[in-house]
C-alpha cells in the first residue's frame, strides 16, 4: 500500500469570535478617522477663519489675545457688486461648458461609437493626442485665434479676446476630448439590439439617439456635467490669460487678485471668499448626486 | 406576406456572414432558421429586417424588392434574444412605442396596447418598470411590442434561449398558437433543433453561411440530403459508421472490421456502386436491444459492450462499443443496462442512411 502525503490539518474555519470582529471594526474606523484628520482640520480652519477677526491655530482670537472676536466683517464682500459679477462670470463659463461639452460629447460619442465613416479611427486617436497637450502650451496660439474671432462682426463681441464667451469657448474645446471619449465609452456598452428594435419600431436615427440611447447614458451625462461644471467653475489659467480687468474676471481670478494686491493679505477674507466660491458646487452636487448614483438596472437580460 | 430571398449575401471584408441564400416563404408560414452558432442566422434575419444592407442578392415581400426600404417601412415586428426592451420606459411605454411613433390617437393606442397585453397575459403589469419584471414577463412584453403594430412579418431571433427549460416549453406552444391564430408569416431563428422541429412548417438548415437544406421537418429527419443535416437534426444525434457496402450471395452487406449488416436493396444499391468506403447513418431509435438474437434477425444482429449509461428518465441513453466502434442507442429503462454489460443489438437497416465520404451528399436522396 502506498501512503499519500497529506497537508497538515488546517484549523477548523469556525466563525470568528464576536469580540475580534468588533476589534477589527474599531481598528478600521480608527485608521480611517486618523487619515482624514488633516483634511478635516483644514476645513475646520477655513470655516472658523471666515467668522473670526484673527486666528491662532484653530482658535479665534480677539484683540486682547483671549478666545473670541467673532465677526461677520469678512463676509462684507457679499454686499459689493464685484464679487457678484465674478460669480456671474464663473457661472456663465461653467454653464456654457456643461451645455457645450454635454451636447458635443453626447452626440459625438454616439457617432464615434455607432457609426461608420471615413476618418473615424484617425479622429479617435487624434482626440487622444490632442488631450495630451496642456492648455499652457497652447496659450499663445489660442490668443491669436481669439483675436481673430474678435474681429468677426457681431458675434465677435461675444466670443473674442477678453470676453466671457471666448473663455468659455476655449474651455469647451479643451474639455471635449475627454468628454467625447467618456461618452463613447458609455455608448459602447449599450446593446445594439435596443437600437435595432427602435429602428424597426419606426424611429429615425436621430430619434433613436435622443429617445432611446441618451436616456441609457444619463449617469454618464450627469458625471460629465458635474465634472465639467467643476472644471469651468474653478477655471483659472484660461480666464486669467485671456481677460483683462475686473469686469470679466471669474471667481478664481477675483480671489487671486485679493492675494496679489500689494497690501498685506487678509487671509480670513480670502478664506471667506473661497468658502463662498464653493457653495454653488455643493448645491450642484446635491442636485446631481442621485442621478450619478442611480445606474440603471435591467431591461436586457443575457447578451 | 410572401417572402423571397434570392442569392442573399452579406460579407464584411474577410468574413462571410451569409452566402447566396435563396429561399421562399409562403404567406402565413412559420419558417425556422436552424444551425450552429455563427452560421449566419442572425445576419440573414437582420437583412430581412433591413438593419443590414445585403452585399448582394435581393429580398422581396409579396414580389416587391425591398432592399432599399427602411426597417420601419417594412411592416415587420421583431423579437430579440436579449428582449431589447427600453429600460427607461414602463411596460405600457414599451408596447405603445411603435404606435406613438405612428402618431395614433391616445385612445386608440391605449386600447390596442391593452388588447395585446391581455393576449400576452401581462395586462395588469402595464405600469411596471422593465426591471421589475421576470425574464418570462419581459419576453412577453417584447412579443407584445412586436405584435402591437400588426406586422405582416414576424422575426424571432432565438427568443426563448434565455428562459428556463420549463418556461421555454410553455412559450414555444404559445408563440406557435399565436402565430397560427393571427396567421402572420414568421421567421424563427434558433439553434435548438427540437424548437425548430416542433414549431416550424419548414426548416432552413444553415452552416457556415450556406443554406444546407430547406424542407419540412419530417423530410429533414427521414431524408437528409447531406451529412451535416443528418448529423444536426435529431436528438440524440444519428450514429455514423465507416463501412463498405458490397454484394454477398445476392444480398447487400455493410461491412467494416467491426460491423457486418444486411442492407435492403432499396437502401443500399447506390452505396454498393461506390468504390470503397461510405458513411452509414443509423438513428438511435432504429437500434433495438434484445435478450437473444432471433433467427429472423439473422444478419441484422451485432453484440457490443455498454460503456456509458445516461438516464434520461423514461429511457436510458446507452453508449455502446462494438469492437471499438462507438454508437448511442435508446434503451427502455426496465432493461436496467449497466456499464460493462454485453448487449445484443438488432439494427433496423431499412431506415439506414448512406453518404458519400467525399462530397458528404446523401447516396439516397441527393
Ligand atoms: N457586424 C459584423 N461584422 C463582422 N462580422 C460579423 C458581423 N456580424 C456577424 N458577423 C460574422 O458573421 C458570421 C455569422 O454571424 P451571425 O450572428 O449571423 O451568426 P448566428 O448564426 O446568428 O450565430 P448565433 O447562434 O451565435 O447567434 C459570424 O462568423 C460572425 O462573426
Ligand atoms: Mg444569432
Amino acid at each position: 500500500m502506498t501512503t499519500v502525503e497529506t497537508a497538515p490539518p488546517r484549523p477548523a474555519a469556525g466563525p470568528i469570535p464576536r469580540s475580534r470582529q468588533k476589534m477589527g471594526r474599531y481598528f478600521a474606523y480608527g485608521f480611517l478617522i486618523l487619515s482624514i484628520i488633516p483634511i478635516l482640520v483644514g476645513y475646520a480652519w477655513l470655516i472658523i477663519a471666515t467668522v473670526s477677526a484673527r486666528t491662532q491655530g484653530l482658535l479665534p482670537k480677539n484683540a486682547e489675545g483671549g478666545i473670541g472676536g467673532f465677526t461677520l466683517s469678512n463676509w462684507d464682500f457679499v454686499f459689493e457688486s464685484a464679487i457678484w459679477n465674478a460669480m456671474l462670470n464663473s457661472l456663465l463659463i461653467a454653464v456654457f461648458m456643461v451645455i457645450g461639452v454635454g451636447l458635443a460629447s453626447t452626440s459625438g460619442g454616439y457617432a464615434l461609437s455607432r457609426m461608420k465613416f471615413a476618418g473615424r479611427k484617425t479622429f479617435l486617436t487624434g482626440t487622444l493626442v490632442l488631450h495630451a497637450f496642456k492648455a499652457e502650451m497652447l496659450l499663445i496660439a489660442i490668443f491669436f485665434v481669439l483675436r481673430f474671432l474678435g474681429d468677426i462682426p457681431i458675434i465677435g463681441g461675444f466670443i473674442g479676446f477678453n470676453t466671457v464667451g471666448g473663455v468659455a469657448l476655449v474651455m469647451v474645446a479643451l474639455e471635449l476630448p475627454l468628454g467625447i471619449w467618456l461618452m463613447k465609452g458609455f455608448f459602447d456598452n449599450l446593446s445594439w439590439d435596443m437600437e435595432r428594435a427602435a429602428l424597426i419600431d419606426g424611429a429615425s436615427r436621430f430619434r433613436v439617439w435622443w429617445q432611446i440611447m441618451v436616456p441609457q447614458v444619463r449617469p454618464g451625462i450627469a458625471a460629465l456635467s458635474l465634472f465639467t461644471f467643476i472644471v469651468g467653475w474653478n477655471a483659472y489659467l484660461v480666464p486669467f490669460t485671456f481677460t483683462i480687468g475686473t469686469k470679466v474676471a471669474n471667481m478664481p481670478v477675483f480671489l487671486n487678485q485679493l492675494i496679489s494686491d500689494t497690501a498685506p493679505v487678509n487671509w480670513n477674507l480670502v478664506a471667506a471668499v473661497g468658502l463662498f466660491q464653493m457653495i454653488p458646487l455643493i448645491i450642484f452636487f446635491i442636485f446631481t448626486q442621485e442621478l450619478l448614483l442611480n445606474i440603471y438596472a435591467g431591461g436586457s437580460k443575457g447578451t | 406576406m410572401r417572402v423571397e430571398l434570392d442569392n442573399l449575401t452579406k460579407s464584411w471584408d474577410e468574413v462571410i456572414g451569409a452566402d447566396s441564400i435563396t429561399l421562399d416563404i409562403a404567406d402565413g408560414e412559420l419558417v425556422a432558421f436552424l444551425g450552429p452558432s455563427g452560421c449566419g442566422k442572425t445576419t440573414t434575419l437582420l437583412m430581412v429586417a433591413g438593419i443590414y444592407k445585403p452585399t448582394a442578392g435581393t429580398i422581396s415581400f409579396d414580389g416587391q424588392v425591398v432592399n432599399e426600404v427602411a426597417p420601419k417601412d417594412r411592416g415587420i415586428g421583431m423579437v430579440f434574444q436579449s428582449y431589447a426592451l427600453y429600460p427607461h420606459m414602463t411596460v405600457f411605454g414599451n408596447i405603445s412605442y411603435p404606435l406613438r411613433l405612428q402618431k395614433l390617437n391616445k385612445g386608440v393606442i391605449k386600447e390596442r396596447v391593452q388588447t395585446v397585453a391581455d393576449m400576452m397575459g401581462i395586462g395588469d403589469l402595464l405600469e411596471r418598470k422593465i426591471a421589475q419584471l421576470s425574464g418570462g414577463q419581459q419576453q412577453r412584453v417584447a412579443l407584445g411590442r412586436a405584435l402591437v403594430k400588426e406586422p405582416q412579418l414576424l422575426l424571432f431571433d432565438e427568443p426563448l434561449s434565455n428562459l428556463d427549460a420549463r418556461l421555454r416549453l410553455t412559450m414555444r406552444g404559445e408563440i406557435k398558437r399565436l402565430q397560427e391564430d393571427l396567421g402572420i408569416t414568421s421567421i424563427y431563428v434558433t439553434h435548438d433543433q427540437v424548437e425548430a422541429m416542433t414549431m416550424a412548417d419548414r426548416i432552413a438548415v444553415m452552416s457556415k453561411g450556406v443554406l444546407q437544406a430547406y424542407d419540412v421537418p419530417e423530410a429533414l429527419y427521414d431524408r437528409p440530403k447531406t451529412l451535416f443535416v443528418a448529423a444536426f437534426v435529431g436528438n440524440p444525434p444519428m450514429n455514423f459508421f465507416d463501412v463498405e457496402v458490397m454484394r454477398v450471395n445476392g444480398d447487400l452487406r455493410a461491412k467494416s472490421d467491426a460491423i457486418d449488416l444486411v442492407i435492403p436493396h432499396d437502401r443500399g444499391e447506390k452505396a454498393a456502386a461506390v468504390d470503397g468506403k461510405v458513411i452509414m447513418g443509423v438513428r438511435p431509435e432504429d437500434v433495438d436491444v434484445v435478450d437473444d438474437a432471433s433467427p429472423a434477425a439473422e444478419g441484422l444482429t451485432l453484440a457490443g459492450e455498454a460503456v456509458v449509461v445516461e438516464p434520461l428518465g423514461r429511457e436510458d441513453l446507452v453508449g455502446i462499443s462494438i469492437n471499438g466502434v462507438d454508437l448511442r442507442v435508446l434503451v427502455d429503462k426496465t432493461r436496467g443496462v449497466r456499464v460493462g454489460d454485453t448487449i445484443t443489438l438488432v439494427f433496423n437497416t431499412s431506415r439506414a442512411q448512406f453518404f458519400d465520404p467525399e462530397t458528404e451528399a446523401s447516396l439516397l436522396w441527393a
